[in-house]
């Protein structure tokens, strides 16, 4: 029993950084229609970032949280510019493909750059974790578990209450309408590709103490984000938000009962399951088009 | 398409792949270039399998190295373990790769393209993780060495005439696929999916036909790749080399296999002359992905089609004067060619037809009118099998259809044209209409490609085109983009022709002119259902009118009846 509440815990906890990369897929997929295969690349840049910054440079660790913050948020501005732009209307096969050059490009510049070797980032607090009774709570997943939470809560409220959020989910249902009523489309898509690469971040650094900075992390977190969506239903934000904790719990509850080293497949399998069996995922996409 | 025309090529493609398939077995190199050339061999068949699922049929598979790995597996599981037979490993590795392409097919084609994205990396990562970790049955990450060859291709040298010959068939199938009707169905499915199940193209199977022989070629490639070098290992066959692989495709030009051979060339030529970018971990890698991105943006069509461009010949059209075009739609003896029996289809809350009844007689042109959103298109949506009826039935000649999807309803004798014009654009005209000429079914074609080609012919000139026929659709104007959807549903020899707002954003000669292409097909006893808001156009041809207003009828009956009911004119002009 105790083993179980541990493993839901972890599982929770690295969940949370799962649903919030596919937190950014399901946004840029519903103001682009395409999928965003560089989403985990946000991640990896971040967490490398953080080790510039807070390790090497040795800033304090929230100066660098947020120079780096601002760095990502750079980088979604010149992603969009860059990489999605150029192809806005020529359908979704050349953007996906572009996306899967831009997250090669990304990771192994950062390779070049950094080396081969992972690197280690520290926790956000000394204190390494609690134990409550039998669980021990590690700090890192109690700051994860915290940031999700809020990051949900302020998404929210910015695409519920406010006036950009209205016209970000106007831009994502209707670009033409969207465009006819005065919306600058162009800055809204630049704007969920920017936001996009700021939540993406801050998964990757949440994760990065938990993990250790390598050039694969970013496409082993997206792949499994990108999962979470597919389960969740495309486009449904609490689908993602779900499906990002379903996946995290059937990943450590694979590896601890039934076999670690094929940890990293339980993910695909659950995805092929769901595919065969209820693709339209748990909450369903509108799949329809008009004749 | 022409088909005659292309002899003079296939010969001279025979004669470039015989040099070829010489050279590599007489020509004495070293083991460094040997290499090299039999790494492109393998790798460009398993390009054009790519060339089939991206480049013709427009769905992506980001796993063809698992696909290829799954080839050189069975090869070097199968020679060196089991101690089989080379060629019987090689058939079992392709036949495993198709398989595996046609299953991952099956689960995701229904869906949108970055569903099959992803679980075709996914099945890229379950490979690797099985093949690395699964130490007793794959060797795991040491890999398989002294894998063996066939007997009469001991040597390196004539295994690489091997793998150079099934390159150049692989290359010329792929190559006279995409003018065969499988291939024309799947540039269809490409071009547009919904034109394509609505002229009879069973748009799922040829998705998952397309993807199990791009995993086949890619099982192919694999397994000579592991006869070629008697050594693989997991880290050769990574979601990194499906990239690569995809990459070749991409900068060689998808549409083509030259296209694509050019580009594996390219790929593989390109880092050995930029080896010294190994040297740093990663910039060679980065190099690619940005060339990627680079691709994508710039170069749409590839190198090859890049440099098609600029050499285009336009195919002329052959004087040969069109037969006339003959409909022979299918005949039961029943009055009644189309029924539509209470037919309901709700929108969640929406109900957008509210059981609809109306008969098509036999030979007429029924119109089926009323105001802007009172059903219309919707019914037509429904009986064509567009949207799935909520309620009702419909029959086609005595047939029940209402549970039929989209293209078998095609089969079944119906053919329709769309509101806002469905072509397939990257084709000529003459190819649109010969897919509709195509339709299973159609009992005037059943003289093979010949007499498909002499109906398409006839459908265009039908319609005035026929000088015209080798154009592609972008430079035709929107009053003869219309005439080509027409022709094409024409071309089926339906039973029923359903023509959805023809007129709309024609001018007032192309409306005369359709009108006289109405009665023309009238003439010749084709059934028609038309829905339109001309009145003029409608009155004109229409012995028959069902008029819709929210979702329900309010009238039925001979035209000029109809036209003085109280009901219609108040739902037409406003209730005074």
């Amino acid at each position: 029993m105790e083993l179980f509440v541990q493993l839901l815990f972890t599982g929770v906890g690295i969940g949370a950084v799962y649903a919030l990369v596919a937190l950014g897929f399901v946004l840029i997929f519903r103001a682009t229609s395409v999928v965003n295969f560089a989403q985990g690349e946000f991640s990896m840049v971040a967490a490398y970032l953080m080790v510039v910054f807070a390790v090497d440079l040795g800033l304090p660790y929230w100066v660098a949280f947020l120079i780096s913050i601002a760095g990502m948020a750079l980088l979604g501005a010149v992603f969009n510019l860059l990489v999605y732009y150029p192809l806005r209307n020529r359908g979704y096969l050349p953007v996906l493909i572009s996306t899967i050059g831009a997250s090669i490009f990304l990771s192994n510049s950062v390779l070049a750059l950094y080396g081969p070797q992972p690197q280690v980032l520290p926790g956000w607090f000394d204190t390494p974790g609690f134990q409550v009774g039998p669980i021990y709570l590690d700090s890192q997943y109690l700051v994860i578990l915290a940031v999700t939470l809020a990051l949900v809560l302020f998404q929210y409220w910015l695409f519920e209450h406010t006036l950009l959020g209205k016209k970000l989910q106007a831009t994502s249902q209707d670009k033409e309408m969207a465009s006819l009523l005065g919306i600058p489309v162009a800055l809204m898509i630049m704007f969920t590709f920017i936001y996009s690469a700021v939540l993406g971040g801050i998964a990757g650094i949440l994760v990065a103490p938990v993990l250790f900075v390598s050039i694969q992390m970013g496409s082993n977190i997206a792949l499994k984000a990108f999962a979470a969506t597919i389960i969740g239903g495309f486009g449904d934000v609490a689908g993602a938000i779900l499906g990002g904790f379903a996946i995290g719990i059937i990943e450590t509850f694979g590896a601890a009962y039934i076999s670690v080293p094929f940890k990293d497949a339980f993910a695909f399998i659950v995805l092929i399951v769901f595919l065969a069996l209820k693709p339209q995922g748990i909450f369903g996409e509108r799949v329809s088009e008009k004749a | 398409m022409n088909m005659r025309g292309s002899l003079a090529g296939q010969i001279g493609y025979a004669l470039v792949a015989l040099v070829a398939v010489a050279l590599a077995a007489t020509v004495k190199t070293d083991g460094y270039v040997a290499n090299i050339l039999m790494q492109a061999a393998t790798y460009a068949i398993a390009v054009f399998g790519l060339s089939i699922v991206l480049g013709l049929c427009g769905q992506i598979n980001l796993a063809q190295a698992a696909f290829f790995a799954v080839g050189a597996y069975a090869v070097a599981l199968g020679t060196v373990d089991y101690r089989l037979p080379f060629w019987l490993c090689l058939i079992f590795g392709m036949g495993v790769a198709f398989a595996a392409g046609a299953l991952l097919g099956l689960s995701t084609l229904r869906l949108g393209g970055h569903y099959l994205a992803m679980v075709t990396i996914s099945f890229q990562q379950i490979l690797t993780v099985v093949l690395i970790n699964a130490i007793r049955f794959t060797h795991g990450p040491d890999g398989v060495s002294s894998i063996g060859r066939p007997p009469g291709f001991e040597s390196s040298q004539s295994f690489l005439a091997l793998a150079v010959a099934a390159m150049a068939i692989s290359g010329y199938l792929v190559w006279r696929l995409a003018h065969s009707r499988l291939g024309r169905a799947m540039r269809a499915v490409r071009d547009n999916e919904l034109a394509a199940s609505a002229a009879g193209v069973d748009v799922f199977r040829v998705k998952w036909v397309a993807f199990a022989l791009c995993a086949l070629l890619g099982g192919l490639g694999g397994g000579l790749f592991a006869g070629g070098f008697s050594y693989i290992s997991p880290d050769q066959f990574a979601f990194s080399d499906s990239i690569v692989l995809m990459t070749m495709a991409l900068l060689g030009g998808v549409a083509s296999p030259v296209g694509s051979a050019l580009g594996t060339g390219l790929l593989i030529l390109i880092p050995e002359w930029l080896r010294f970018l190994k040297s740093v971990p990663g910039l060679y890698l980065a190099i690619y992905g940005a060339a990627v991105v680079l691709i994508v943006i710039f170069m749409p069509d590839g190198v090859w089609g890049f440099i098609g461009r600029r050499f285009a010949r336009r195919p002329r059209a052959r004087s040969s004067t069109a037969e006339p075009l003959v409909l022979g739609p299918a005949d039961s003896g029943s009055d009644v060619a189309l029924e539509v029996r209470g037919l309901a289809k709700y929108f969640g809350g929406l109900k957008a037809v509210d059981g609809v009844d109306f008969r098509v007689r036999r030979g007429e042109v029924h119109a089926l009118i009323g105001p802007n959103g009172s059903g219309k298109t919707t019914t037509l949506n429904v009986v064509t099998g567009l949207y799935r009826a909520t309620r009702g039935g419909i029959s086609v000649d005595g047939v029940d259809i209402t549970g039929l999807p989209a293209h078998k309803r095609t089969i079944a004798g119906l053919a329709r044209t769309f509101q806002n014009i469905r072509l397939f654009r990257s084709m000529s005209a003459l190819e649109n209409v010969v897919i509709g000429a195509e339709r299973e079914g159609n009992a005037l074609v059943a003289g093979g490609p010949d007499a498909v080609l002499r109906r398409a012919r006839s459908a265009l000139a039908f319609v005035g085109l026929e000088e015209r026929l080798h154009e592609t659709i972008p430079s035709f104007s929107y009053g003869h983009q219309r005439l080509i959807e027409i022709a094409r549903a024409l071309a089926a020899n339906p039973t029923v022709l359903l023509l959805d707002e023809p007129a709309a954003g024609l001018n007032t000669s192309e409306k005369k002119a359709l009108h006289v292409l109405l009665d023309r097909i009238a003439a010749q006893g084709l059934t028609i259902l038309i829905i339109d808001h001309d009145m003029t156009l409608i009155a004109g041809v229409a012995k028959h009118l069902t008029v819709l207003n929210f979702g329900r009828r309010i009238a039925d009956g001979s035209t000029a009846e109809v036209l003085r009911e109280p009901d219609v004119v108040a739902a037409y002009l406003g209730a005074s």
